[in-house]
């Protein structure tokens, strides 16, 4: 517990971020996000775009198995719902981007809420083979009919504003982290609502919850529905961001990717979603680079990238699960601890 | 339709059902004794038949040794994992268990395709070629291999558990852990033991699989059909593993002679979602009722 930081006002009692570090890094972090397309290169862009995008999808995710306490491996699914409405639209009618992405979100909280509904009667694992079979409903339902394209999948203009195409990573960079934040900040300030608080007592204990007088079966929709409007607006901007939608572009990897990202970066915390997004998008990257860096010592790195690829993130879920469990939140607490308290230690 | 393709198309339903009852029996021994659901189930099938691949082409053993040494390999994995990666998450909750289970099932993904490469590989031939005949129906005499060796493994699991003192244990450990521990029964033994016998059974069914249809890293997909039987059949139920094994076969089997290949999935897919609607906990698991 921190010291000296008594509240006089309901305002700063209320405040999102109520000290002044907080503060002083969020204000940190808007102006190195303003700055950061000017001086990154579009390579760095397309990573950050790309960051940006799971985020989204992962906060989504952590409303619904982090808060809620539900298991989905169906995020990956929910994104291609909102990606090929997306798609859909813009090829068809050629409606403005916001307006697609916003359908492309509530028709994935619509199919969430179906989903979901197996959710009052089967808890844990059951309710994860749910979401897996949901998934491949969908899967069998986009490569088999014809306006989704089939397995051709469909590719699609660019969004445009005033007439001008968002294709560069420069200009969707200004689409997709904007999104972003405010989707992020939405899911910070939801936890402090009625709804909100209604999904941690479900996680917690949802018999105890119910006999408080929570409504399970509405509150673990409405926890689906949000996920799933997220994971539907992320796979809009998905789509905009690659411009081609095959079935194959969200497998159940992927599902398996964001439940990963929130492990990895801590289950039931914004931040944990955020940094664990960020992590487990750049680790590839990273390997990329030292594969790169070994092949003049070792001329078959590159060939074996793939199969590290996929060692090394089931080694992260692994380890991270055995040794941190609360992911990458835990560690930045107990940094951030060690300063608070030095020179004494915990 | 001719009744005779029906009877064919339907006893390559019921081999390849043997295979998933084969392998959900494994997966439900897991689960039994420990809780834990195990979703690389598929990949250390897949682990067998690449350990099969590995003894009888690479070091050139007769197939019936590598056959053994296929097993054996797939019970040290099991030990292994247990000791390494399941014991140190006693007592956490079970999704963090799972997710365990599903970042080994990409480790083990992740060596194969080192050792052995991406692309899918058939293993040497061992099994006898001379078809089988039921009636006038035909059946691929592998799938008839797989079929008679399912049954038999299954037979032995079910008369050990039924004769057998650690069998008895084992199902002891399943009822009530407190009690298994106080009348003396050693229970990280048996939590030990039902991985090694689950995994070698698994890796078993993975030379049998691959012997049929090839192996290739994504073999684990399987897995992902053995899910499917288990909650159908009911988590904890043995023969529940064996309905549903035999129902999925069947069910996948004429789904794919006349649908097409590609409905499989979502054929048996759909049928879980309906059956999850209406029996949660599937068709013979125990219905556990939750106090405050």
């Amino acid at each position: 517990m921190r010291i000296g930081t008594l509240k006089t006002s309901y305002a700063a009692d209320e405040a999102l971020f109520d000290t002044a570090l907080q503060r002083g890094l969020l204000v940190a972090l808007l102006v190195a996000a303003v700055v950061f397309p000017f001086v990154a290169s579009p390579y760095w862009l397309f990573l950050a775009c790309l960051c940006a995008i799971n985020v989204a999808s992962a906060t989504g995710l952590n409303l619904l198995t982090g808060y809620t306490g539900l298991v989905s491996l169906g995020q990956a699914a929910f994104m291609s719902v909102g990606a090929y409405t997306v798609a859909v639209l813009e090829i068809r009618l050629g409606t403005p981007f916001a307006l697609n992405l916003l359908i492309g979100a509530g028709l994935a909280a619509a199919i969430g809420i179906l989903v979901g509904i197996p959710s009052l009667r089967v808890k844990g694992l059951y309710l994860a083979i749910a979401t897996i079979a949901a998934s491949v409903i969908l899967h069998f339902l986009f490569s088999h009919w014809t306006l989704t394209g089939e397995a051709r999948g469909l590719s699609m203009p660019p969004a445009r504003l005033f007439g001008i195409a968002i294709d560069q990573p420069f200009s969707l960079y200004w689409l997709i982290m904007p999104v972003t934040m405010l989707m992020v900040l939405g899911a910070a300030n939801l936890l402090r609502t009625r709804i909100g608080r209604a999904f941690i007592a479900v996680r917690d204990r949802d018999i105890s919850a119910e006999v408080l007088g929570i409504p399970l079966l509405r509150t673990k929709l409405t926890s689906f529905a949000i996920s799933s409007f997220y994971a539907g607006l992320a796979g809009g901007l998905w789509a905009y961001f690659f411009r081609v939608v095959t079935p194959e572009s969200f497998p159940l990897d992927n599902s398996i990717f964001y439940l990963a990202a929130i492990i990895v970066g801590g289950m039931g915390t914004i931040l944990g979603g955020i940094l664990g997004a960020v992590f487990m998008t750049l680790v590839p990257e990273l390997l990329k680079f030292g594969a790169n860096w070994l092949t003049p010592i070792y001329p078959d790195a590159l060939s074996a990238l793939a199969p590290v690829r996929t060692i090394v993130f089931g080694a992260l879920i692994v380890g991270f699960l055995i040794f941190e469990p609360r992911g990458l939140v835990e560690i930045w607490v107990r940094i951030r601890r060690f300063f608070h308290l030095w020179p004494f230690r915990t | 339709m001719d009744a005779l393709f029906l009877a064919e198309v339907m006893l390559a339903g019921i081999g390849s059902g043997a295979l998933y009852a084969l392998t959900g029996v494994a997966f439900v021994l897991i689960y039994k004794a420990t809780r834990v659901v195990n979703l690389a189930i598929g990949e250390i099938l897949m682990l067998g038949g690449y350990a099969f691949l590995g003894f009888a082409a690479g070091l050139g053993l007769p197939a019936i040794a590598a056959l053994v040494l296929a097993v054996v390999t797939g019970g040290l994995l099991g030990w292994l994992v247990e000791r390494s990666l399941i014991r140190p998450m006693l007592g956490e909750s079970p999704i963090s268990v799972f997710m365990v289970t599903i970042g080994l099932g990409s480790i083990l993904v992740g060596l194969v395709q080192l050792g052995w490469g991406a692309d899918p590989l058939r293993l040497p031939e061992f099994m006898p070629a001379t078809p089988v005949f039921i009636g006038d129906a035909y059946l691929a005499p592998k799938v008839a291999v797989g079929f008679v060796a399912a049954a038999v493994v299954i037979a032995a699991f079910l008369a050990l558990f039924r004769f057998s003192r650690s069998g008895v244990a084992l199902k002891a450990t399943a009822g009530d852990q407190g009690a298994a521990y106080s009348v003396g029964i050693d229970v990280p033994r048996v939590f030990s033991a039902a991985w090694i016998l689950a995994c070698a059974t698994a890796a078993g069914a993975g030379v049998l699989v691959g012997a049929i249809g090839g192996i290739s890293p994504t073999m684990g997909v399987f897995g992902l059909s053995v899910l499917v039987v288990v909650i159908i059949g009911g988590l904890d139920s043995i023969a529940g593993a064996l309905v549903g094994g035999l129902l999925i076969g069947l069910v996948e089997a004429l789904a794919g002679a006349f649908l097409g290949g590609e409905y499989k999935l979502v054929v048996t897919f759909t049928l879980l979602l309906l059956l999850l609607m209406v029996r949660p906990y599937g068709l013979f698991g125990t219905h556990e009722i939750e106090r405050l």
